[in-house]
């Protein structure tokens, strides 16, 4: 097998495993696979897609982003508002063309910007269209402006948190505090179903193997390599004749795009989305997804995503209240013995060949 | 008709003139040495040639009638100038092969560069560089695990794969062994048979190895112009560089 089609075969392979012994097992049978670990595994699954995103422009093209976690967030809510245009009737007000909580608010109307989510397709669009074009406009601005490292940082953690104040008020009409919740059923198939849960599953093993494969692509072109030299040494590059600003605003939609998709896909599976996806915490949590299995290394990015979150979820159980320190110290330790994270351990020629050296110290020395 | 015609160029940085109304004159298929005492002002007149620098005053004219001071580097890369950095800057993480790769002269545009696919006439031409630089062997090892004087060589390399007219190289020898400085003044010589080249360089004996007319700066200015014993000779340089 070809090892590009590694990390994606195993991906899948595990997500139909999971979802086989979900349905196909008695409840009590000792391989039975809980429909909460699917659900788990689906919501992995959707951060992994969050974390090669965020590697596509901070592993490849050295952008930092502190707020990716609001394209995730946005393409969350596009499919959140499918969601909830899918209840119909069967909301507590049974209101068939409002959702609750406009009903609520006391609103008569549906907004403009709700028109056509009643239609999966448009979400499904929405959900890609909408990060790209805020990150396009934000984009847009920041790289003409030369405007790069610790500063572009800090206006990312500024965007998201701007988004998070935004979200948290009724009247953008996107459910306030409370946000999105209570779905029922998407395309017809009820969400609570086991079935469809296990089929989510492996649809976003599906989708985040797509994405890893057009990533891979994309970073093994000739533009790849033109992003990896302006990550090394942009001024070298503009006195080449590129223009890194175009590059990396290229890069840059691309991967709010993705990382729309895995919000997509996350809402289904978790059944809630509220303005806390906007916390700028969660944007620094994918930031260490990604410094922990390997910045530069697309399947590390994977890695460190699923294995940071299962230790979260197995923290937050056992030792709820340390869980931050822990995080922390994770951090630390990647940054000070592993600079080029997991995927550094198995450093073989491909991975040796575009890690950036010594990658967060090195961002925090900018 | 001269290629490179530097008019009254000043440039203040917070109160200091780092240029004051330099002129400079190069004609075409000239090769031409600047040198000068730290702060004479010689790696910024490279930053307004090159666009990373704006002048408060003067025009920079480019073959005919193009005004360099409107444009910026990749524009100004573009039109057929390259640069070398005082400090060899190459992509580490890249094969020395794909540094020349990401070099040759071609559309930089991202639409392009998403499909490109190495031809036989790059890699051919890659193949020439390399022999022309002497890094043949060196062809697919990282950039990164190169000895100092090699990536100053591969640096210049990248300069010839942009196919520029002129180039403009910053202190190529620092750093070097007398052997590497004594191939590298061969290997602008060479250079300069088909372009024009502008070498800043502290080195007295690299200079006078490449028997070149030598512009001497002194405070953002020209303070003589002329063979090497013409300024060496020339009292004030003696008195402002020669002589300390």
């Amino acid at each position: 097998m070809r090892r590009s089609l590694l990390t994606p075969a195993l991906v899948l392979g595990v997500a139909i495993v999971l979802a086989g012994l979900n349905l196909a097992t008695p409840a009590a049978g000792a391989l039975h696979v809980s429909s909460y670990v699917v659900s788990l595994a689906g919501k992995y699954l959707c951060f992994a897609i969050l974390a090669l995103a965020l590697d596509l422009v901070w592993g490849y093209v050295g952008i930092l982003s502190l707020g990716h976690a609001a394209f995730f967030a946005l393409g969350g809510y596009a499919m959140g508002m499918y969601l909830m245009r899918e209840i119909g009737a069967r909301g507590v007000y049974a209101n068939a063309r409002l959702p609750d909580f406009m009903v609520f608010l006391g609103w008569h109307d549906l907004p403009w910007y709700w028109l056509g989510f009643d239609h999966f397709a448009v979400a499904a669009v929405m959900a890609v269209l909408v990060p790209a074009a805020l990150a396009f406009a934000f984009g847009w601005f920041a790289f003409r402006a030369r405007v790069g490292g610790v500063y572009l940082a800090i206006i990312t953690q500024a965007l998201t948190y701007a988004l998070m104040l935004a979200f948290f008020r009724n009247d953008m009409g996107f459910g306030g505090n409370n946000g999105m919740t209570d779905f029922k059923d998407v395309l017809g198939l009820p969400l609570h179903a086991d079935a469809t849960r296990a089929a989510l599953l492996v649809i976003t093993a599906l989708v985040l193997g797509a994405v890893y494969l057009a990533a891979r692509a994309l970073v093994g072109s000739r533009f790849g390599k033109v992003l990896v030299a302006v990550r090394d040494a942009e001024a070298r590059t503009r006195f080449l004749g590129y223009r890194p600003e175009a590059y990396k605003l290229v890069v840059w939609v691309i991967s709010a795009a993705i990382a729309g998709i895995g919000g997509a896909l996350y809402v289904m599976q978790v059944g809630i989305i509220n303005p806390s996806e906007f916390a700028p915490a969660n944007s620094i949590e994918a930031v260490i997804w990604v410094a922990v299995g390997g910045r530069g290394t697309l399947w590390g990015a994977v890695l460190g995503a699923v294995l940071v979150n299962f230790a979260k979820t197995w923290f937050t159980a056992a030792l709820p209240e340390y869980w931050l320190f822990g995080l922390g110290a994770l951090f630390i330790g990647v940054t000070l013995l592993l600079p080029k994270g997991l995927a550094g351990l198995f450093a073989r020629g491909p991975v040796r060949r575009t890690a950036p050296r010594g990658a967060i110290a090195e961002e925090g020395a900018r | 008709m001269t290629l490179l015609y530097l008019d009254g160029v000043s440039v203040s940085f917070d109160g200091f003139r780092a240029l004051n109304a330099l002129s400079l004159v190069l004609e075409p298929g000239e090769m031409r040495a600047v040198i000068g005492p730290n702060g004479a002002g010689k790696t910024t007149m490279m930053d307004v040639i090159t666009g990373k620098t704006r002048p408060d005053t003067g025009r920079v004219v480019f073959g005919e009638d193009t005004d360099l001071t409107r444009l910026d580097e990749p524009a100004i890369a573009a039109l057929g100038i390259g640069r070398k950095f005082q400090k060899p800057t190459v992509f580490e993480s890249h094969s020395v092969a794909d540094n020349l790769l990401l070099a040759l002269a071609g559309d930089r545009r991202a639409r392009r560069t998403l499909w490109a696919r190495e031809t036989a006439d790059e890699d051919s031409r890659i193949e020439a560089i390399l022999a022309t630089v002497r890094l043949s062997p060196e062809r697919n090892r990282l950039a990164a695990a190169l000895s100092h004087g090699q990536k100053q060589w591969l640096e210049i390399g990248m300069l010839l794969a942009q196919d520029p007219r002129l180039l403009l190289v910053d202190e190529p020898v620092a750093g070097m062994t007398d052997a590497e400085t004594e191939q590298t003044a061969a290997l602008l010589r060479d250079i300069n048979r088909t372009r024009s080249v502008v070498v800043v360089e502290h080195d007295m004996a690299f200079v006078r190895a490449l028997g070149v007319k030598v512009t001497v700066l002194h405070e953002g200015a020209v303070l003589s112009e002329g063979s090497i014993d013409h300024v060496s000779e020339d009292p004030r340089v003696v008195e402002v560089y020669l002589g300390r």
